[in-house]
């Protein structure tokens, strides 16, 4: 047994689900999108701000964003720990992408609820 | 004459500062030598060169180097299945530190062995005369049991260079499994207890480098999605 700390689950079999979980809600979201500009290819502002005003459509929305974030957070664990060997720059590069994250997701949903 | 020329990498920490590779011309007298042959007439021109080597029929492990490239041992490989342009290069195991030219110090390999506890482990009372299995039972370690741990995919692959201390590696985790998958063992919770981490199966990057490389043909990569399957099926 391995001791963690930083990665996002408790377990590797726990971050492992998580990344195939959150890969498969993102590729759910992409094909809507990009299934929905293809239906509407005169797409206007009121059509694309009419589909974000139903909730259905904020929480997918949402959900996709949360699956942003912790697929990102566990492949740049991963990442930072096979290469970064230095603890101290690893923990400042740890920290850099929480906050990152952190702050995208506040904003979307300053974004999606905003308005 | 039908000459080979050989690359070979060399270190000698008590005298060299730094490795370097030293060519050699070996005459082949047109056969198609085993490698380990090649090491052997290298040797002969130059006695200082270093490198393991035991049953020379594939069966001890221990001639594990890389050839052009590839892993694999020197005595079951022909030159010509290695060569390009009649040149072949030699060097130690990747990611291991060197003890002296082809030699690698193997501890950190042994150790990922140590950790996946390779023995039967059993808890009731020992039987009278032997533990049986059932033929079906006797045939899930096949592909398991046949590993002469020569550290061919260890050492290919990268999961093992950048973790040796924390990723089990495919050698250990295909004998992690190997225990696992025996009916006499006792031990499965505790054995899945001590590989859930992220590092000692999940490191796996299912590349399969060492399906690729090893000698025996087996498939550590499948091994290794089997203890997540049990893993998986084990947890709540
Ligand atoms: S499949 Fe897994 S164990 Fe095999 S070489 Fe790739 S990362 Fe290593
Ligand atoms: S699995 Fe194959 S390559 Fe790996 S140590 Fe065993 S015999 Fe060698
Ligand atoms: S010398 Fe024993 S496996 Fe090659």
């Amino acid at each position: 047994m391995v001791t963690n700390v930083t990665n996002l689950g408790r377990s590797g079999l726990s971050d492992w689900l998580v990344q195939r979980a959150s890969a498969v809600i993102l590729a759910l979201y992409t094909v809507f999108i990009v299934g929905y500009l293809l239906l509407h290819p005169q797409l206007d502002y009121l059509t694309w701000s009419g589909l974000f005003e139903r909730t259905s459509m904020r929480v997918f929305t949402l959900l996709a964003l949360l699956s942003i974030a912790a697929h990102a957070w566990i492949g740049l664990w991963t990442v930072v720990t096979d290469y970064i060997k230095w603890t101290n720059l690893r923990l400042a590069l740890q920290a850099f992408v929480i906050l990152a994250l952190f702050v995208f997701v506040v904003w979307s949903v300053q974004v999606l609820w905003g308005a | 004459m039908s000459m080979l020329n050989v690359s070979v990498y060399r270190y000698n920490p008590e005298t060299d500062d730094k490795p370097y590779m030293q060519d050699f011309q070996v005459d082949t007298h047109g056969r198609d030598l085993m490698v380990l042959n090649v090491i052997q007439l290298i040797q002969e021109q130059d006695p200082s060169l270093a490198f393991r080597r035991s049953c020379r029929e594939g069966v001890c492990g221990s001639d594990g180097l890389n050839m052009n490239g590839k892993n694999g041992l020197t005595c079951v490989t022909a030159v010509s299945e290695v060569t390009k342009n009649g040149k072949l290069t030699l060097r130690p195991l990747p990611g291991l530190p060197v003890i002296r030219d082809l030699v690698v110090d193997m501890a950190l390999f042994y150790h990922q062995y140590e950790r996946i506890q390779p023995y039967l482990q059993t808890t009731g009372p020992a039987p009278a005369i032997e533990r049986l299995q059932s033929p079906e039972e006797r045939d899930k370690l096949d592909g398991l049991y046949e590993c002469i741990l020569c550290a061919c995919c260890s050492t290919s692959c990268p999961s093992f260079w950048w973790n040796p201390d924390k990723f089990v590696g495919p050698a250990g985790l295909l004998q992690a499994y190997r225990f696992l998958a025996d009916s006499r063992d006792d031990a499965t919770s505790e054995r899945l207890a001590g590989l859930d981490d992220p590092f000692s199966v999940f490191r796996c990057r299912g590349i399969m480098n060492c399906v690729n490389v090893c000698p025996k043909g087996l498939n550590p990569t499948r091994a290794i999605g089997k203890i997540r399957e049990m893993l998986m099926s084990n947890a709540t």
